[in-house]
């Protein structure tokens, strides 16, 4: 299963690679539908299929509003001069990758296993949350009962965002 | 925005209901099976916006529609919070106290509360995706004109 998971992460950055230097909108926006569905396949991997069934769905909706503003816009990039300057983005670029590599391998030798990691608090919550909150799905009751305050705070920053979008998007502005 | 073809019209018109009618599946057996609000919630949102992608936003005569959508959004974010409070009119000082009758795990009228969070929390969930989409298509209307 690690191998499959190496692959489809291989595949994200491609695409987000590809997404990034693509002279074509279009399909620099289908490029970055490879990385959310490709994560869709490693959920399903990893055995979460609430997580998976939500993604999929985001991930469609957000890319048919993109596809939509792309077809009604231009296809084209706009071309752009290259920086004078990029020498120093490039060089401070190169210092902060090898500095993060650098303390990624050492972090990688004090974990667990993949897969086999034990959380503490993930003991109490299984055992015996069926009885506890009455739901079959565990997910649910974790959700709703156990994490209440987390999914009450999702759903305010929801409102939160709608909110904006209506103040920002309103049809005649305010002098 | 103008609408699409003639095939694509009929064919969203005879998939949409299905799609609604999954959504609210999806939410309503959010305590048995994998999904819930969040997920049930888009997917019903998916439908409206399949439908309005299809035909075209003038031939829907879209106009104030996002007021009435925000609306039913914040009244059940109101919802979910009375609902979370609601265990405090008992004595007990818990937010969201599970006070309902648990029932036998595995049936559809089961769990306590969790199925009414869950139909809140989708209708909120459903009410704001489709809100910004209409923000996004109606004033795009406006300023062609």
């Amino acid at each position: 299963m690690e191998i499959a998971i190496s692959i489809i992460t291989g595949l994200m950055i491609i695409g987000a690679l590809f997404a990034i230097h693509a002279k074509d909108l279009l399909s620099a926006v289908i490029a970055c539908g490879i990385v959310g569905y490709g994560l869709v396949i490693c959920f399903l991997l990893l055995k979460a299929p609430d997580l998976a069934i939500v993604q999929i769905v985001v991930e469609t909706i957000s890319l048919i509003i993109m596809v939509a503003v792309v077809l009604d816009s231009s296809r084209e990039e706009p071309y752009s001069k290259p920086d004078p300057q990029g020498y120093v983005t490039a060089v401070t670029a190169a210092f902060l990758a090898i500095v993060l590599f650098y303390f990624f391998r050492t972090a990688l030798g004090t974990l667990d296993v993949f897969g086999e990691s034990t959380l503490r608090m993930a003991g109490p919550y299984i055992e015996g949350a069926t009885q506890k909150t009455g739901s079959a799905n565990l997910v649910t009751g974790v959700v709703f009962d156990f994490r209440g305050y987390d999914t009450l705070g999702e759903a305010t920053v929801l409102v939160t965002a709608v909110l904006g979008v209506l103040t920002i998007l309103r049809i005649k502005g305010k002098k | 925005m103008k609408g699409m073809t003639l095939i694509v019209k009929k064919t969203t018109q005879l998939i949409a209901g299905l799609v609604f009618l999954y959504g609210i599946y999806i939410i309503i057996h959010g305590h048995l099976t994998p999904g819930g609000g969040f997920a049930g919630g888009v997917i019903i949102s998916g439908s409206f916006i399949l439908l309005i992608l299809a035909n075209g936003s003038d031939f829907m005569n879209l106009s104030k529609e996002e007021s009435g959508s925000t609306m039913y959004e914040n009244l059940s974010i109101l919802v979910v919070t009375f609902l979370a409070v609601s265990g405090m009119l008992f004595g007990a000082k818990i937010f969201f106290l599970n006070w309902l009758p648990k029932g036998t795990v595995g049936e559809l009228v089961s769990a306590g509360m969790l199925p009414l969070y869950n139909i809140f929390v989708g209708i909120e969930v459903a009410a704001s995706i489709l809100t910004i989409f209409l923000a996004l298509i109606i004033y795009k209307e406006e300023i062609s004109e």
